[in-house]
This record gives structure tokens, C-alpha cells and sequence, in this order.
């Protein structure tokens, strides 16, 4: 690692005071220090927010479920009121990494965590992310793992996070300080399409922390389920994976919330995909329908075409999960 | 907002940690992790560094009572934490933790390399109690790798130790 001065401010105020653009937060650093040793990130300077005790917080008031920027992965998904209010969020944390990484990872790490491209992590080549204006050459090459939406002809990068998926499914809001105040952003709004600035991740601002991620309560009880699939049973990022919560009246959809993880540069949430599920029988039909209208537009890079197939029967297979009340086990790998 | 961000020399600052249970003060590089700290700063050579990047789990230890990739966490970051590694395990007398012991009984290791990290992770493990079956406790040990393929015989010795 490069050498960086190191401070452990001690209240957020503290913490954005400090922040310049290059400078980086540290949390639970499973992230950004892995991504130091590759010299991918050279920050001058680390500030370290363990001190701020105040943003592990998880509460819950007026239907809404606040999870704290520092609370843990591990902490998030064994919280009892996450587990009553958003199961399908503590669902998909257990589905990521491992408990040695989820001990430390955090809510805004998770979020703020970058992609697991290998030419983005490997110094010795171009990367339009890393290095402006060099080139992808994902594209055209090692493209197992990368997108099958949303891409560009600049960058084809996925977003690799799980919780992120069950967040935009859940319609997710993060709330972030900088020195203009708190800003609320929707989790829709948050991750960014490539397009022609891969460097660009996120809509945060340089100097802005995020204090927490707010979540609308919605009593889903057993219909939901985080389905993943990828090459080993546990400890590998995801494939495809699918995120998908129904509320079921007299035998019919009312309310029905789909993202797909490991297809685009952020989670890919179509409302209009939703919107077909609604008032219809959980049917064959009805899924294989709202699958099409999620994949709309989607497009193989050579050596993942096998993804846009491997989703449109995933997202069924998830739906079919959720109407049936049979969430996806993580301990047991058989998929129901 | 200071004015210079430009990295400074070897400067070293002051961190406290308990190791083992006992506190050792130490005068550390902020980029210096808490795996080296634990290796290189005090001789405890038992935390292995298997692959450096979170990804092998022969460096977990217990910080704070959870189990964590030790090669990740800078040890600055942890001033005033209690860390336990493989050394801490045994009895100050010497009698093995009953996971060690179990380890031994069901041939749970062959080069001994990510062993630190298993035995580490599954004391943990056993607090946790994700023990309820063979297929939770896979799941729940999946941050562990083992090269030689140890795994039915580790999984059989967390199996023992979890129904004592």
C-alpha cells in the first residue's frame, strides 16, 4: 500500500469537514483496503469513522426501517427488526461473502463498493473506471462476469453487491450528509449507468457521507426470496440473481417488487416488468411475462451470453418462490 | 479541512491492543495490517497469510469476540479492541480448547496451513451456534478454505465440539 495520513474523526460533522475529494472513508474496509493492496485506490489520506458509534444504529418508527451507515452486514441481517420488517434484505446479505467478511463489512461500504471487473483490478490494463479515456477491454475479452444490461461502449461492469439488490426491491431510500446538509436519494437514483463516465459509480458527492438507508416496512412475511446463482454453493459473487417480494389477495399479485444483481452497473429494476404482475394469478404466464419485460434489451458480451437465458428462467423461478411463501434457503442449496 | 494531504513519511502512531489478553502497546504505520501487526510486531506467527485479500480466511482471528479476515482490518483502525488468535485458544495451562482437541481426533488437518483460520473461524462458529446441521455448518465455514480438502473431517470435529 501506499503510505496516507490516517484520522479517526469523531462525529459525521468531523468527518465531512475533513473530506476532500481524494481522501476516502473507512469503515469496515473489506473494500477499499483490498483495493489499496492492488493500488487500484490511492487515497493521501484515510478517515476512519469507527469512533462514530452513533451511525451503527437500527431502529425502526412510523414504518420505517432505519439502518445506520456503520451498522455491520452480519448485525443487519440477525437484527430482529430487520428480520420482521425486511427479511428479504437479511436474505440477501447471507447470501453474500462470508461471516468473516460480514463481520466487518458495512451498510455504506456495501453500497459504496466497487466493481469486481478484472481488468478494473489489474493495474497493468486499460480501464475507462480506473483510468479515464484508456479503454474496456472487457469488452471483446474476459467478459464472463460483466453486464447484460445497461452497459455502454464504454464500460460493461456489473455492480457485484447482493444487499444492493434486495435494497432496490425493497425501494430503498440513502440518506447522506455533506456540507450542503442531508439529502434523501432514492436507491433507483443512487447507483449509475456507465454511459460515458465509468468512473462515476454513484451520485454521491465528493465530500458527502452516508449517515444511513432508510426502508419503507412492508409485511411480506414468507413471499419473498433472494435467489443467486453462480459457479460455487457459497463464498462467490453472483451470476444472476433475483430479489423478488409479492403481496397476494384473494388469489392475485397486488404488489409486486423485482431487481436483478450481477447483469448491470447497478441493480436493475424495471417498474414496468412490476406492473404486469399486478392483479394477475402467480402464474407461468404471468412470470415468463414480467421476465421478458425485465430482460428487455438485454444483450450477451461474448462469454456471458449464457446470463440472459440463466435470468429469464431465474426470474420466474424467484416469482414463483415468492407467491408460494418458499424463500430461497442459504443454508440449504437445493433450489426449490 | 487540512490544507496537505500528501502522504507522509514512516511516521508511526501509537495503538493498544489486547492480545491474547494481555495489552501490548505497539507503535504502528497506519497501513500496517492487522495480520502483520499480529505476525510481524509480535511474534505471533500463527495467523497465517494465506492470499492477503480476504479471500482464503487462514488469517481469521477474533476481534472483539466476532471472527474477521485479519488481512484486512488496518490495525490503527482498532485502537483499544481485545484480539484473539490461535495462540489464545488453549488454556493457559495448556489443555486445548475442546475444538482443538476434536480437531486432532478427526485427522481435521494435513499441512496445518489454513488450520489457525479454521479453528479460529469455528470457535466463533460454536459461540454463533450456526452448528444445527452439517449442511449450516458448510455454509457457515464457506470463509474457510482448505487446499488439502480437509473439509469432512472439519466439519465432523465442529460437529463433536458443538454437541459437547
Amino acid at each position: 500500500m501506499r503510505p496516507f495520513s490516517f484520522s479517526r474523526p469523531e462525529a459525521p460533522a468531523l468527518a465531512i469537514a475533513a473530506k476532500t475529494a481524494q481522501a476516502r472513508f473507512l469503515a469496515g474496509g473489506t473494500n477499499l483496503v483490498d483495493l489499496m493492496k492492488y493500488d487500484v485506490e490511492r487515497p493521501p489520506a484515510l478517515l476512519d469513522l469507527g469512533r462514530i458509534e452513533a451511525l451503527r444504529e437500527i431502529t425502526e418508527s412510523g414504518g420505517t426501517l432505519r439502518i445506520g451507515a456503520l451498522a455491520t452486514n452480519a448485525d443487519t441481517a440477525a437484527h430482529p427488526l430487520v428480520q420482521r420488517h425486511a427479511p428479504l434484505l437479511a436474505d440477501a446479505i447471507l447470501a453474500g461473502a462470508t461471516p468473516q467478511l460480514r463481520n466487518m463489512a458495512t451498510t455504506g461500504g456495501n453500497l459504496l463498493q466497487r466493481t469486481r471487473c478484472h481488468y478494473f483490478y489489474d493495474r497493468q490494463t486499460p480501464c475507462n473506471k480506473r483510468e479515464p479515456g484508456t479503454g474496456c477491454p472487457a469488452i471483446g475479452g474476459v467478459n464472463r462476469i460483466h453486464a447484460i444490461l445497461g452497459a455502454s461502449s464504454s464500460c460493461i461492469a456489473t455492480h457485484p453487491s447482493d444487499m444492493c439488490v434486495a435494497l432496490a426491491a425493497l425501494e430503498a431510500v440513502v440518506v447522506v450528509q455533506g456540507p450542503e446538509g442531508e439529502r434523501r436519494i432514492p436507491m433507483a437514483g443512487f447507483h449509475r449507468l456507465p454511459g460515458d463516465e465509468p468512473w462515476r459509480d454513484t451520485t454521491l458527492g465528493e465530500r458527502e457521507l452516508i449517515t444511513a438507508v432508510e426502508i419503507p416496512t412492508w409485511e411480506t412475511g414468507g413471499h419473498r426470496t433472494y435467489l443467486k446463482l453462480r459457479d460455487r454453493l457459497s463464498y462467490a459473487f453472483a451470476l444472476v440473481s433475483v430479489a423478488a417480494a409479492v403481496t397476494l389477495e384473494g388469489g392475485r399479485i397486488t404488489k409486486a417488487r423485482v431487481a436483478l444483481g450481477g447483469v448491470a452497473h447497478k441493480p436493475w429494476r424495471v417498474a414496468e416488468a412490476e406492473a404486469l404482475l399486478e392483479g394477475r394469478a402467480p402464474d407461468e404466464p404471468a412470470f415468463a411475462a414480467a421476465a421478458e419485460r425485465l430482460l428487455h434489451g438485454a444483450q450477451g458480451q461474448g462469454e456471458n451470453d449464457f446470463k440472459v437465458e440463466l435470468a429469464r428462467r431465474a426470474i420466474p423461478r424467484a416469482l414463483h418462490q415468492a407467491a408460494a411463501g418458499t424463500p430461497q434457503s442459504h443454508v440449504e442449496k437445493a433450489i426449490s | 479541512m487540512p490544507d496537505d494531504l500528501s502522504p507522509r513519511g514512516p511516521e508511526t502512531l501509537a495503538v493498544t491492543l489486547t492480545v491474547n489478553g494481555e495489552a501490548r502497546r505497539l507503535r504502528l504505520q497506519p497501513w500496517t495490517t492487522l495480520l502483520d501487526a499480529l505476525r510481524d510486531h509480535l511474534g505471533l506467527t500463527g495467523s497465517k497469510k494465506g492470499c492477503d485479500h480476504g479471500q482464503c480466511g487462514a488469517c481469521t482471528v477474533l476481534l472483539d469476540g466476532k471472527r474477521v479476515n485479519s488481512c484486512l482490518v488496518l490495525a490503527a483502525s482498532k485502537e483499544g479492541s481485545e484480539v484473539r488468535t490461535v495462540e489464545g485458544l488453549a488454556a493457559l495451562d495448556g489443555t486445548l480448547h475442546p475444538l482443538q482437541q476434536a480437531f486432532i481426533t478427526h485427522d481435521a488437518f494435513q499441512c496445518g496451513y489454513c488450520t489457525p483460520g479454521q479453528l479460529c473461524s469455528g470457535v466463533a462458529l460454536l459461540e454463533e451456534g450456526h452448528t444445527r446441521s452439517e449442511a449450516e455448518i458448510r455454509e457457515w465455514m464457506s470463509g474457510n478454505i482448505c487446499r488439502c480438502g480437509a473439509y469432512p473431517n472439519i466439519v465432523a470435529a465442529i460437529q463433536e465440539a458443538a454437541s459437547r
